[in-house]
């Protein structure tokens, strides 16, 4: 076997799981994959057309749906490339073959006298049959055989290369999320969350809330309450009057500041990777720890959902990343058959993980079970996304590095403590879904046992440097007890641990005297990590030789999940009463970049995203709640804030595709701190990096 | 419904009937059909519903539909069949955006700046777009789009 079938395809071996006919025998693929506004559907077209040999716009492409598609799991970690669109190619590849087996058959010639493009195949120059005319007679149940050959890499992108977003014109000026959805006689539901999932309702006048303004019904199961109304603006208006009139007991709780919390803890680690004997009797150690607070998923359309049951079934429009894992979760709430579910995805505001949509997913449902034969639409409010949505965990990491008598590090040791960075629907078996706490019913979550390492780690992802350290140990301590709910966000402990392990590269560095990008060549073993390390060191030469007065640089590199896309980034700040960051060039490779506009936008965007959690981004917590109430209280990146980016891509087209929505936020994070250091001469060890921080380390610094 | 209770969208007289509270963004978005405008945060914090009222670009969860009356309205449906718009070109050119939630707000933002027909430089636009929040990191490729939309503007002599 050339190659090795891709994972979705072991579960789904027929062509007729990935593409068929539909009513007007035209073709139709499938893929379990969603599209999050990070440019998936495009992305996905491009490899069917390429590998089919159709133009972009030929092709129909019907993305997650319980009742259709493939299930992927969760669309998440940079991965449906790697998996989604080769098992895509797989599937088209044995429907080109089939195609081109039938013309031969037909036109009584051999199948190598025959090529297929443009929708049309070709005899001799000639076009003897489109692509249509021979779906008749493909056979959708056939399975894929394991030895079905793609198209050579060398061939790829003959008939175009890049196109533009299929779905951005109508982002810009449409109406395509599920926010959007209209039916006749939809009503509007909203939730009234209490600021945290384990309070009980003590107290609502359930009567003068179903005489607000619009509201038609109101909704109690245990501690759950919401209303239904007849237009968004009242069933809004009205959850906000409940908010302000309810009582709730709330869980006792005495934390007071979660990070202080995490550092006081002295349970037992758990060792998660070590590659050898981490103890050495000479040598002289060095360290540093950095913590990162809770911060939000930050979405700006709020957590959003449509329902609608009918005589026990449930159809639930949602902007989730696994529609699957949701059905789940779902008839675990509602104690019924997965097949009486049907979970159909649908547009949302970017999400950058598990963020509030399987959540507001529940709310409709709950809502719409009252009202029977209606759709309900629910959108969340500012107050819902900042106090019921999972937030990214907080989490603290510890390094050292062992420095051997060659000058080179020789040895590498990580402590982590952490909050689990992931809580889905379903996982640890529960429904995970915040309102199935509040239910009378209550279906609490249980602790979760983080991302496992098979599918790159939770806390410790990228605990382990990407450069050859020696052996490499890597401990975390998880800490379930915060009264708080965390889950996965975009790239999970790789942005702390990849700042943290690159800090600690530049401060050894610095102790043996070497220019920092020269001391990480040094340490690499890969050609592909070199030549992205050699490039930002040409790329650093242009900048890094006139800074002024208060500007500094430094860079950061790491290879996600240790084998998915390589991203190195370099920084330059100026430090003033605040840091600004003026420059940033990036260097990366994804193997095979499908669409390389696609990769270069999700990389600017993980490095935007990244300077703003690194400088501004921590959530206010009080108790057991948030008290994040608008954006004024959580400052994100702003557009005057933005520094001038410069991607550079290193295409590798014979490579297999590597991911890459996810690779650029800790080698960002990392630059940005490193330049902090190398401006200020001392460093920030608690995340953000704001004003107050910057003083508080040049004032422990001085002690 | 009385009759003298008309705003002109998009070119278009429309009639309001709404009641005395409602908001602008809810008005356009539930009762006149135009969904472009988005809720995003409803306490005037994040742009997603900008839209341009007579010229200016304004919050449209922060007006009452009412105070539009006799006032012309502009949402981002109006860029829909303009293809050759200078922002529809540049967008797409520099293909700046990514979830796209943002983008029908900073788009009226960035009409408003157009349609004065005046220069900006990139630090006036990006601090005209501060009023405009983006949490997919698109924000170096918008403000391209911007900045060449309105020099293409400027090019034409309009």
């Amino acid at each position: 076997m050339k190659n090795q079938a891709p994972k979705p395809l072991v579960e789904y071996p027929k062509l007729g799981d990935w593409v068929s006919l539909n009513e007007e025998k035209k073709l139709v693929f499938f893929s379990g994959r969603v599209e999050l506004g990070q440019g998936n559907i495009t992305a996905l077209t491009m490899m069917i057309c390429d590998e089919l040999g159709v133009q972009p716009g030929q092709v129909n492409l019907q993305m997650a749906r319980t009742d259709m598609t493939p299930n992927e799991g969760f669309t998440a970690g940079s991965m449906s490339i790697v998996h989604g669109g080769q098992s895509l190619r797989w599937a088209v590849a044995y429907l080109r073959q089939q195609i081109l087996k039938i013309s031969a058959k037909k036109l009584k010639t051999s199948l190598d006298e025959l090529n297929l493009y443009d929708g049309e195949i070709h005899h001799n120059g000639s076009v003897v049959f489109k692509i249509d005319q021979m779906l008749d007679d493909v056979n959708f149940e056939n399975e894929i055989p394991e030895d079905i050959g793609l198209k050579d890499p060398s061939q790829r992108w003959s008939q175009f290369r890049e196109i533009d977003r299929v779905d951005l014109m109508e982002r810009m000026t449409g109406a395509p999320f599920v926010h959007d959805m209209i039916e006749k006689g939809m009503l509007f539901g909203a939730p009234v969350h209490p600021g945290n999932m384990y309070s009980k309702l003590l107290s609502l006048d359930i009567q003068a809330l179903s005489k607000r303004p619009g509201v038609i019904k109101v909704v109690q199961d245990g501690s759950f309450v919401g209303v239904l109304a007849t237009s968004q603006q009242s069933a809004l208006e009205a959850a906000e009057w409940a908010r302000g009139k309810a009582q709730w007991r709330e869980i006792d709780t005495t934390i007071d500041n979660p990070m202080s919390y995490l550092n006081s803890q002295h349970h037992d680690f758990e060792i998660v990777a070590e590659t050898g004997d981490v103890n050495k009797n000479s040598g002289q150690w060095y360290e540093l720890t950095v913590s990162r607070p809770y911060i939000f998923h930050g979405s700006i359309g709020p957590s959003a959902a449509v329902a609608k049951w009918e005589k026990e079934k449930l159809t639930v429009w949602t902007h989730s990343q696994g529609v699957f894992q949701l059905r789940g979760a779902l008839a675990k709430v509602f104690e019924t058959e997965e097949a009486n579910i049907t979970v159909i995805h649908k547009a949302g505001a970017g999400c950058y993980g598990h963020n509030g949509a399987d959540d507001a997913a529940l709310d409709a449902a709950l809502l719409a079970k009252a009202v029977e034969g209606n759709y309900v639409k629910v959108v969340w409010s500012r107050y819902d996304e900042f106090h019921a949505a999972p937030m990214g965990a907080a989490m603290v990491t510890k390094s050292r590095a062992h420095l051997g008598p060659d000058g080179l590090i020789t040895a590498f040791d990580v402590e982590i403590t952490s909050v689990p960075h992931s809580s889905r629907p379903g996982t640890g078996g529960t429904p995970n879904l915040r309102s199935a706490v509040l239910i009378k019913n209550s279906k609490l979550p249980a602790n979760s046992p983080d991302v496992p390492a098979v599918r790159g780690g939770g806390a410790e992802r990228n605990a382990v440097p990407s450069y050859n350290f020696g052996p490499v140990r890597v401990k975390k301590r998880l800490v379930h007890d915060l009264p708080f709910r965390a889950s996965a966000l975009r790239s999970l402990g790789a942005y702390n641990n990849v700042i943290v392990n690159e800090g600690l590269v530049d401060e050894v560095a610095n102790k043996v005297g070497e220019d920092p990008i020269a001391y990480r060549i040094k340490h690499c073993t890969d050609e592909r990590s070199k030549d992205l390390l050699l490039r930002l060191e040409a790329e650093s030469r242009k900048y890094i030789k006139n800074l002024k007065e208060g500007q500094g640089w430094g860079v950061g590199y790491a290879r996600y999940k240790g084998l998915s896309g390589l991203c190195a980034v370099l920084a330059i700040v100026t430090v003033d009463e605040e840091v600004t960051v003026d420059r940033v060039v990036s260097v990366s490779d994804v193997g095979e970049a499908v669409s390389p506009d696609g990769v270069k936008n999700q990389i600017e965007g993980g490095i935007i995203q990244s300077i703003s959690w690194t400088l501004k981004e921590a959530v206010k917590t009080e108790g057991n709640s948030t008290i994040v109430e608008s954006w004024y209280d959580y400052p994100i990146i702003q557009f005057s804030e933005i520094p001038i980016v410069e991607t550079i891509l290193i295409e590798r087209p014979l490579e297999k595709p590597l991911g890459a929505a996810e690779i650029s936020q800790g080698p960002a994070g990392a630059a940005v701190a490193n330049a902090v250091s190398n401006a200020l001469g001392v460093r920030v060890s608690q995340l953000p990096i704001t004003r107050d921080a910057i003083v508080s380390s040049l004032l422990s610094n001085e002690n | 419904m009385d009759s003298d209770l008309i705003c002109t969208i998009n070119g278009a007289d429309h009639p309001i009937e709404v009641s005395s509270n409602e908001s602008l963004l809810f008005f356009l978005r539930d009762k006149a059909g135009l969904r472009s405008t988005r809720f995003g945060c409803g306490q005037g914090t994040c742009g997603a519903c900008t839209v341009i009222i007579d010229g200016e670009a304004k919050l449209s969860c922060e007006t009452i539909a009412l105070d539009v009356v006799g006032k012309s309205i502009e949402t981002a449906e109006i860029l829909a069949d303009q293809s050759e718009h200078p922002l529809v070109k540049t967008f797409q050119e520099f293909q700046a955006g990514q979830c796209g939630y943002c983008l029908p707000g900073i788009l009226m933002t960035s009409k408003a700046l157009l349609d004065k027909k005046q220069k900006f430089s990139r630090l006036e636009i990006a601090q005209a777009l501060d009023a405009n929040l983006c949490r997919c990191g698109a924000h170096s490729r918008i403000l391209d789009a911007v900045e060449k939309a309105i020099k293409l503007t400027d090019e034409k002599g309009e």
